[in-house]
């Protein structure tokens, strides 16, 4: 192994960065916050490198690594990426820091330990680094349930009203859907012991198993439904606002940002190749899930009183336009599904950063308890409006292009979904346009005028927090080329385990 | 084929010389937009000056471009600044199109555009938000060029959406008033819904030709099929209703008079509303190809512009009249332009001198209402033209050049467009063609009501105003530039407009002629405005009551009532769309989660157990991810020793 080991770099930064802040005592709460500080953007410079590094044209993984771990049952320590993996990676490396600096005093106040948080933070970028850049099905689900540990903690001693239900919540659907999937995972691993002799859990040999059908189908549910549940879709998703509502901004942001990407990032990457024929069988159930999330996702934000739960259920209309950009099984759906994934991250982590600074000036999330903040606090309305904008993707807005290319490329192959799920776009211009009205316009609420957070604009702090957000999501707006070539050949590789391939558009009209 | 043979292909000249520098034109403002929201106060001083030399270097600019591109012989120049969004077979590239269609379009915005912003100046002179209002004047001005330059499909929506924002943004300028947020909120979404529909349209075209490219998609029209070709054209139309305040869409127009003035000529007069036209000239390979979608892009014209010109009758709001009265020329420009043929240059002739008189006519408005303590109801002016001669006399040039009084600009532009309705084939030239004449008559009626009634006759003013005065200079002088564009540019674009447009817009250049001559047409058009003018000249010259008077037809209670538009959107959409959010809401909490609770609590073997899961023991979830664990183990040693 001549080059660098990145990934389990990566992977194992973190999780040293996690321990050493955790060693360091109570008293010293400031220089905790420090050490992760700078911990996380080092991170976020080795991925900048590895980014670099890594070549869109060359083979679809790279920098692979594998280490035994228990060889007889063919258990690995794998790693690599290939360009999905690699943006999420990019996405985990800018956010995380940014949520470290937006975080700076929600642990204070002396009642739980400042630097158990920050440890707690670092400790969950080394489970989210790992998940996505494991190369190996078992590896996989150990970093897939590991990383339950830090969020359950992290909502369920920081967060606010109702956090013990919300965790409790949170952890039970997930386990639900973990143990599902472990179940899968063993018949997956039985398969391969049947079919070579020597059962694996490398994910490039199974890849390149022929998985009977029925089977098939039965090891696609196992994934399926724990990806369902942790992206989440319709019916699975009352955890999320539950979550959501109560987890710190910061961690809401990582959460639905981030830690939910893993279960869209998992159906591409094990259920989709893995079983062709039952990703083809059940498309079109997993078609109208998301279709269903796209509009109920938004009707639900647009009835919602409480800032944070609204977003919440703004992303539960995203997740269904990543569905339904992945079930479309084109080259423009599927690219624009994974550009979405890596966008909405950005604009929602803005989001909750940003109901975050308000919440925490006016001690309520509830959007009554505002009325025309924007007269007390320019500087922030601005960038929650900018944010709004991003999330009903407007162009110029980095999620305007994820949107079009998943609706166009459904299009191609299936108009009633792409048609119905276009209307979404009018409901989101309503929830943002709704939720800006009611807090930020119209006549200055006179509670609201009184509370002393109030009276102070957007700090320096919070500034830095917010600018590289707003920068990336309008470079990215007018720019996303660079990230279109990392993804797109992973994307192609992926649909072509389908045999499903988009073919030429003038083919398919199939006109005159 | 043989149409195919007989069609000319489409192609157009990549931009050489001083036309490869033609981005300017979207930079330039969009830089200065960016400057002013970002020094924040520090440019509160000088901010309004920046934004207007933006836009007046843009029409400099705009000027060397038209004559540069006269010079040419291709009379197109495309620019490709850097690939957009690659992915396979989908290429879109930043892409921009300069043409004669273009060229007019970019005089009219920055021509227009500056001297709305100049006379900004003096109107918002008072106003703390005054750098951020020139930002987002700005800000509208780089996306009408974006849109009006983009040279796929793709560039034309990423502007049509940005003139939607910049539209909200300044419709909800005064953001602490509720009616402004709500008029913001119901532009954005109605355009939304238009915005559905161009979307959808260019999803079509991919699919159907693979490609967003203007010069691709209009050379692939002959191969589509008949249906295809329809279903994009209505889509399209869609976007343009939304954009351009027609009907169906057309409620959120008159609502939009919340923003402050200049607004209101600017992007609600004179540019943005008129997208829409230009969105089907642009088609107009689409369209011709397609005589349904041409027989309802006419008939939405047609009924719009009468239902404009009916509310215009009934309203008292000075800037609502003009409202309406927008949204009906607007209906004859899609009259014209779903006529086809000749008639492409007629309907964007009418929309360039309507940027004329209309940006003057909301201008004097805007003048009237700084005088009179923002009053902006018509039974409360009266006699003003002895204290605002300057607007009296600007607004009345602007008034008679859109009653189409020859020799002014409407005469030049309007007088065709109903020749050429007359001239439709068959039953629906009469049909089209009696309404926009009648259309001619009322709009004569309700103007002459509103110049008659605020210049007009005796003071009928509220009792705080003692002295109103005429406006400063910054608005005046744009004002008088302005009615000079009323008087003359009719008579001046009527030389040679129709050829010059030709290379974009088809090589058809003469009307035919219908069973009625264009002398005939002439002769009934200018009687109809006279009879109007003179009836409500009569009727109100004595004044007219302070507060509106109880209605006593049925069609004055429903124009009064916008025709009852608003009401039937609140009972169709927004009433059911409210009961289906609360009731999914109740649904999401009482449903599913309930259910999901409750299969919980009878797993957990009930509800007390589920407390005190939910109370907290941690080393109870540990355990389970470890029995989680000790499963795996088993199972694979199983595995292991059992093959």
């Amino acid at each position: 192994m001549d080059e660098f080991p990145y990934l389990s770099v990566l992977t194992l930064l973190p999780l040293a960065g996690a321990v050493v802040v955790a060693l360091l005592p109570r008293s010293r709460p400031e220089l905790s916050k420090v050490v992760a500080l700078v911990w996380s953007l080092a991170v976020l410079a080795l991925t900048v490198v590895a980014w670099i590094a890594f070549d869109p044209n060359g083979e679809r993984f790279q920098f692979r690594e594998s280490y035994d771990w228990i060889p007889a049952w063919g258990v690995n320590f794998t790693f690599e990426v290939d360009g999905i993996a690699l943006v999420m990676l990019a996405l985990i490396a800018v956010l995380v820091p940014v949520v470290i600096l937006a975080s700076w005093h929600d642990a204070d106040g002396g009642r739980r330990s400042v630097p158990t948080f920050f440890a707690l933070l670092l400790a969950l970028e080394c489970t989210m680094i790992g998940v996505f850049a494991a190369g190996d099905v078992f590896l996989f689900y150990v970093f897939f349930e590991a990383m339950l540990v830090p969020m359950y903690f992290l909502i369920g001693s920081y967060g606010g009203a109702r956090r013990q239900y919300a965790a409790v919540k949170f952890f039970l659907y997930s386990l639900f859907g973990g143990l599902l999937m472990l179940a899968a995972v063993i018949g997956l691993w039985v398969v391969s012991a049947e079919e070579l002799g020597q059962g694996t859990f490398d994910w490039q040999t199974l890849a390149s198993l022929n998985i009977d059908d029925t089977v098939g189908r039965w090891l696609f549910l196992g994934f399926f439904i724990a990806f369902a549940i942790k992206a989440p879709f319709f019916p699975f998703h009352t955890w999320l606002p539950d979550a959501g509502g109560a987890a710190p901004a910061g961690t809401a942001a990582l959460l639905v940002g981030v830690l939910d990407k893993v279960g869209t990032f998992g159906i591409l990457r094990y259920c989709l190749p893995l079983f062709p024929e039952a990703s083809d069988y059940f498309a079109p159930l997993a078609l109208t899930l998301a279709l269903i999330g796209v509009l109920y996702g938004a009707l639900l934000a647009v009835g919602q009183n409480d800032l944070k739960r609204l977003v919440a259920y703004t992303s539960i209309a995203h997740f269904g336009f990543i569905g339904i950009g992945i079930f479309a099984f084109t080259t423009q759906a599927g690219t624009g599904a994974v550009l979405y994934m890596v966008n909405h991250g950005l604009a929602t982590g803005l989001l909750f950063l940003v109901v975050g600074m308000l919440v925490t000036r006016r001690g309520s999330a509830l959007i009554s308890d505002f009325g025309g903040a924007g007269k007390l606090v320019p500087l922030l309305s601005g960038v929650f409006f900018i944010a709004g904008l991003a999330s009903l993707a407007l162009p110029g807005t980095n999620a305007f292009v994820s949107e079009f290319l998943v609706l166009l490329g459904t299009f191609d192959v299936n108009r009633p979904v792409a048609v119905l799920a276009t209307l979404g776009i009018v409901l989101a211009a309503g929830y943002v346009l709704w939720m800006y009205q009611r807090a930020m316009q119209g006549r200055l609420n006179p509670a609201l005028e009184k509370a002393e957070g109030m009276k102070r604009d957007m700090s320096r702090r919070e500034m830095v927090v917010v600018a590289p957000l707003v920068a990336l999501i309008l470079l990215l707006g007018v720019y996303p080329k660079p990230v279109l070539d990392v993804i797109n050949p992973a994307v192609e590789d992926t649909l072509s385990h389908i045999e499903n391939l988009d073919q030429a558009p003038t083919a398919a009209s199939g006109e005159e | 084929m043989s149409v195919n043979l007989a069609q000319e292909t489409v192609s157009y000249a990549p931009a050489e010389g001083a036309l490869s520098s033609f981005w300017l034109l979207i930079a330039l403002p969009l830089v200065s937009a960016a400057l002013l929201l970002l020094l924040g106060r520090r440019a509160d001083r000088w901010g309004h000056f920046l934004g207007c030399l933006s836009v007046g270097v843009a029409f400099v600019l705009g000027l060397v471009y038209f004559f540069t591109l006269r010079g040419l012989e291709e009379s197109s120049a495309e620019l490709t600044l850097f690939s957009f969004m690659p992915v396979s077979e989908l290429q879109v590239d930043v892409n921009l199109l300069y043409d004669p269609l273009s060229s007019v379009f970019v005089l009219l915005i920055t021509g227009v555009g500056f001297l709305i912003h100049v006379y900004s100046i003096g109107y918002m002179a008072h106003d703390p938000g005054r750098r951020r209002f020139f930002a987002y004047l700005n800000l509208f001005v780089a996306a009408m060029l974006l849109l009006v330059l983009g040279g796929n499909y793709v560039m034309t929506f990423i502007g049509w959406e940005g003139v939607g924002l910049a539209s909200y943004l300044l419709i909800a300028f005064w953001y602490d008033r509720p009616a402004a947020a709500t008029a913001g909120k119901k532009a954005f979404l109605m355009n939304r819904v238009g915005d559905v529909g161009f979307l959808l349209a260019i999803f079509l075209m991919f699919a159907t030709l693979g490609s967003v490219d203007f010069e691709d998609v209009f050379n692939g029209v002959p191969t589509l099929s008949e249906g295809t070709v329809l279903a994009i054209g209505l889509l399209l139309l869609l976007g343009a209703c939304g954009k351009s305040g027609q009907f169906p869409l057309q409620a959120w127009l008159p609502d939009a008079m919340e923003g402050p003035t200049p607004v209101s000529a600017l992007i609600h007069a004179a540019t943005m509303v008129t997208a829409g036209v230009y969105l089907i000239a642009r088609s107009h390979e689409i369209f011709s190809a397609n005589e349904t979608a041409q027989t309802v892009v006419v008939s939405v014209g047609a009924i719009t512009l009468l239902i404009g010109c009916i509310i215009g009758c009934a309203k008292d709001d000075i800037k609502r009249v003009l409202a309406y009265s927008t949204v009906s020329q607007i209906g004859y420009m899609f009259l014209a332009v779903g006529l086809g043929g000749a008639a492409y240059a007629l309907g964007i002739m009418h929309l360039l001198t309507h940027g004329f008189f209309k940006a003057g006519l909301f201008l004097g408005a805007g003048s009237v209402m700084h005088g009179m303590n923002d009053q902006t109801n018509i039974r409360r002016f009266g006699g003003l033209f002895r204290y605002m001669p300057i607007t009296a006399v600007t607004f009345g040039l602007g008034y008679l050049a859109i009653i189409g009084i020859p020799p002014l600009a409407g005469y030049f532009s309007k007088d065709p467009i109903i020749a050429a309705a007359f001239a439709r084939h068959g039953w629906t030239g009469w049909l089209f063609g009696g309404i926009a004449l009648l259309g001619a008559g009322l709009t004569a009626f309700y103007m002459t009501r509103l110049f008659v009634l605020t210049f007009l006759g005796p003071k009928r003013w509220t009792e705080d105003i003692t002295h109103p005065h005429e406006s400063p200079a910054t608005m005046t002088v744009p004002m008088i530039l302005l009615a000079i564009g009323s008087v003359a540019s009719g008579f001046l674009l009527s030389l040679g407009l129709v050829d010059y447009l030709t290379p974009s817009l088809g090589p058809e250049t003469e009307v035919e002629h219908g069973p009625l001559s264009h002398l005939t047409v002439t002769l009934l058009t200018v009687g109809v405005s006279v009879i109007g003018a003179a009836l409500a000249y009569l009727l109100f010259r004595r004044g007219t009551a302070l507060e509106e008077q109880p209605a006593r037809s049925p069609l004055v209670r429903a124009a009064r009532a916008n025709l009852y538009a608003d009401t039937f959107n609140e009972t169709v959409f927004e009433l059911p769309g409210r009961l289906l959010t609360r009731a999914l809401v109740y649904f999401d909490n009482r449903g599913i989660d309930g259910l999901v609770n409750g299969l919980a609590a009878g797993i957990g073997g009930g509800s007390s157990r589920l407390r005190r899961l939910q109370t907290g023991f941690v080393r109870s979830y540990a355990l389970t991810i470890l029995s989680g664990a000790l499963v795996v183990t088993a199972a694979l040693m199983a595995v292991t020793f059992g093959s």
